[in-house]
């Protein structure tokens, strides 16, 4: 799973070296692959085929061929292309005369409400004095959802009920931000089908009310095939003017976000990380470019681990690891942190290259609760010496430690061995055989 | 609790039989009709297959079981000696019938008395709809429910389904918003057992797979839940919004691991996304489809039909 495109095509080309000059047919074997992993990525498959092709144009006419580690070009040639149909980071379209109205759109539970919430948080931070507005008259208790996150925030939110006619309650909205020297107002819709008729010409309706400067199309990363034609649907039936791509703190690939700028043109302009008020982001092309070709995994970790351990920490620890003066107080510091952030084998999967490392050394140990318990046991009674210098730890030293943690030698030698294990997977990572971003270090 | 809730796997009875072939029947009628071209074609050509395949992506089952199911389908054309891509796709119908309809299982509405329903799942998939849904079902079936406002977290979550309980008729236990969840399910509990009510169905907030405490905090709800009700079974439903994509097999190993997810509701199967993925998921992990949700009406709800499903992917 978390085999990254950049390993296959490289083991793909590696085992095309001997072979002398490369043919078109060896280049449609790597193509396969890109294939493969924009599908699973769920980018939609029309999209796959027309980039496919342009990446296959570019590699064939290029210095590809030739090259010492055509792998490596050819997820350059990719990350490239899907840099140009991501597009650059694009800001949110300000009207010179306040307010600036802002509608949201988007399918059930796309996440519209909460990015509501977070856009009028984001903006006020920025001096602006925004208005909510709640549309979504349908969906039980929505209005109250509203209502509750401008009170969290301090956030006014406009309501006419649940009776109310959606356009004309936009229209209200509008009137009152004017008469509040509110400099924008959100409009928060309910969530619709795109088949829906009756409720995509409501959309129209409101649009016509209130005349939008943006249109934001709030779609789910994890959305899979169907999002070219929700989003064809919506942007034949409004001017959306951008995309805000939600629920990315996950592991979604976000390919859906690929097709839809694809097939629309629109502008991919923040993407939602959290349930929280806080957790909006502008778009990062780049990272969602490596994310969808299964490399993002990286940032999420490095994510993780910042929310666990401060820089400073993860600095200290790096400079250990590359003395090589680790010792067990630090194994223990680490385990405890890295126990929060969720099981260790999954974590250390995450990284690009490990998983072979891993399955190497015979999988990797995953911990629980009660593991991590009995670890801490152990290595808090050994001497402060025992713990800076392992290698010094014998028989009856064992026994002793045994004795006093409360466990068998049994369990004290495998952590031994387990911190002998971390030590050499550490070995491993400074000196350069794996490649692993900086911030990581700290793990 | 997973297996008291399913019976083993067995051979197709003379009437599922009947069933796959009344669905060979439908592929055959519906083909003709299709505007696709690949039933112009009176013979299988390597395209015929390209276009199989894309049709089973195009509906989120994933390129790698797609691919899979159309290889294995050429390798029976080959045995079998069919010939037109009617009968090919025919094909891929029936491996994809009988897969899922390999395993059987008890549906809500048949388990005992005292049975606890938590229903979990990613944010915004349509818990808290799909709940309402159930209750309503299940009141048809003449079962009395108690919902349990487990989701104490999202904004306005409790009122949401307090809305539905007044609608549907069924009493609901909820606590302030923030509250511990743990104590609304152990509280919902036991007021169902000294009312009566049959079945508990406890909503919890949305949730990403990918958040340790979150999941966490899942096997807690569920350890309280087996409790409070020590001599009842407490399944756990995965509610999965039919326009996701790959990551839902993701979310299903998640949540299977967590707190053992004994089948899935498949929501807004009345758009246009097909809901492929969850044969993925189903091919991969065994976790039964039990309902589908067709709308945001509390009617709007029914038990799964493998045959209807396989069908529509198709469509
Ligand atoms: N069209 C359609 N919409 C649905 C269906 N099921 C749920 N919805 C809608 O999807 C949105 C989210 O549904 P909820 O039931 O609030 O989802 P949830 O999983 O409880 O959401 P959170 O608790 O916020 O994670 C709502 O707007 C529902 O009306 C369905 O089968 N079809
Ligand atoms: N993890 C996560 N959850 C989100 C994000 N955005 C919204 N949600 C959650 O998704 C669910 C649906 O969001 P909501 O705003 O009600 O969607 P709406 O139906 O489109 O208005 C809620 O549970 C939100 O808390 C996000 O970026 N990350
Ligand atoms: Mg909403
Ligand atoms: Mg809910």
């Amino acid at each position: 799973m978390f085999e990254t495109l950049s390993d296959r095509l490289t083991d793909i080309f590696t085992g095309l070296r001997g072979k002398g000059v490369l043919t078109e047919r060896d280049v449609d074997v790597a193509m396969r692959e890109i294939r493969m992993a924009l599908l699973e990525a769920d980018v939609n498959f029309k999209v796959v085929k027309q980039f496919v092709k342009r990446v296959k144009e570019r590699c064939i006419g290029s210095e590809v061929m030739k090259s010492l580690t055509p792998g490596q070009q050819v997820v350059k040639i990719v990350h490239e292309e899907l840099l140009a149909v991501l597009g650059e980071p694009t800001r949110l379209e300000m009207s010179q005369t306040p307010p600036s109205i802002i509608l949201l759109a988007g399918l059930q539970g796309a996440g519209k409400t909460t990015t509501a919430a977070k856009l009028a948080n984001t903006l006020r931070k920025g001096g602006h004095h925004p208005l909510l507005a709640a549309l979504d008259v349908y969906r039980p208790a929505a209005i109250d959802q509203l209502i509750a996150l401008g009170k969290q925030l301090n956030i006014p939110v406009y309501s006419e009920g649940i009776k109310a006619s959606p356009p004309k309650a936009a229209a209200n909205a509008v009137q009152y931000a004017r008469r509040n020297a509110n400099t924008v107002v959100i409009l928060d819709t309910a969530g619709r089908l795109h088949i829906d008729e009756q409720m995509m010409s409501e959309l129209q309706e409101i649009e016509r009310a209130v005349s939008p400067h943006e249109v934001l199309l709030v779609a789910d990363a994890m959305t899979g095939q169907d999002a070219v034609h929700a989003a064809e649907a919506f942007h034949a039936a409004v001017n959306v003017t951008g995309l805000v791509l939600t629920k990315m703190d996950g592991d979604a690939r976000g390919g859906a976000a690929l097709s839809i700028r694809e097939v629309t043109g629109v502008p991919i302009k923040y993407m939602g990380t959290g349930e929280k008020t806080d957790a909006l982001e502008v778009f990062h092309p780049d990272r969602l470019a490596q994310r969808i070709l299964g490399m993002g995994d990286v940032l999420s970790l490095i994510e993780k681990a910042q929310e666990q351990i401060t820089e400073e920490e993860a600095r200290s620890i790096e400079k250990k690891m590359r003395t090589a003066t680790f010792d067990l107080d630090d194994f223990l510091k680490q385990m405890q942190q890295v126990r929060k952030m969720g099981p260790m084998a999954q974590l250390v999967e995450m990284i690009p290259g490990m998983r072979g490392a891993v399955k190497q050394m015979g999988g990797m140990p995953d911990m629980n609760d009660k593991q991590v318990k009995h670890i801490e046991a152990i290595i808090t009674s050994m001497t402060r010496q025992e713990r800076r210098n392992p290698g010094i730890i014998d028989g009856s030293r064992r026994k002793r430690i045994a004795r006093g943690s409360g466990t068998s030698v049994q369990e004290v030698n495998q952590l031994l061995n387990q911190f002998k294990d971390v030590q050499k997977m550490m070995k491993q990572l400074t000196s350069g055989k794996m490649r692993i971003p900086k911030g990581l270090m700290g793990l | 609790m997973r297996d008291l809730f399913r019976r083993a796997p067995k051979t197709p009875t003379p009437e599922q039989k009947e069933h796959i072939e009344e669905a060979v029947q439908k592929t055959r009628e519906g083909a003709l009709g299709r505007i696709s071209s690949l039933f112009r074609e009176q013979v299988i050509t390597g395209e015929t297959w390209d276009q199989l395949e894309e049709l089973l992506i195009q509906a989120d089952v994933g390129p790698v079981t797609a691919m899979t199911l159309v290889e294995r389908a050429r390798e029976e054309v080959e045995r079998e000696e069919i010939r037109t891509p009617v009968e090919a796709e025919t094909a891929i119908r029936r491996q994809m019938v009988h897969i899922l309809g390999e395993v059987d299982f008890v549906p809500v509405e048949d388990m005992p008395d005292g049975t606890v329903v938590l229903v979990v799942g990613v944010n915004g998939s349509g818990k808290t709809t799909s709940i309402a849904k159930l209750a309503t079902y299940l009141h048809h079936q003449g079962r009395s429910v108690l919902l349990a406002a487990g989701d104490t977290f999202r904004a306005a979550a409790i009122d949401q389904l307090r809305v539905w309980a007044e609608r549907v008729g069924v009493p609901i236990v909820a606590h302030q918003p923030e509250a511990d969840p743990g104590a609304v399910v152990f509280d919902a509990i036991k007021a169902a057992q000294s009312r009566g009510a049959q079945i508990v169905l406890v909503d919890t907030a949305g949730r990403l797979h990918t958040k340790f405490n979150l999941m966490e905090e899942l096997q807690k709800l569920k350890r309280v839940a087996n409790k409070a009700a020590p001599d009842a079974p407490v399944v756990s439903l995965l509610v999965v919004d039919a326009t996701t994509g790959q990551n839902a097999i993701l979310q299903a190993k998640s949540f299977l691991q967590s707190v053992n997810v004994d089948g899935i509701v498949l929501t807004k199967l009345d758009g246009t996304a097909k809901g492929g993925v969850v044969f993925s998921v189903f091919n991969e992990l065994k976790v039964p489809i039990w309902y589908i949700g067709t709308g945001e009406k509390p009617d709007a709800f029914a038990p799964f039909d493998h045959l209807q499903f396989v069908n529509a992917l198709f469509e």
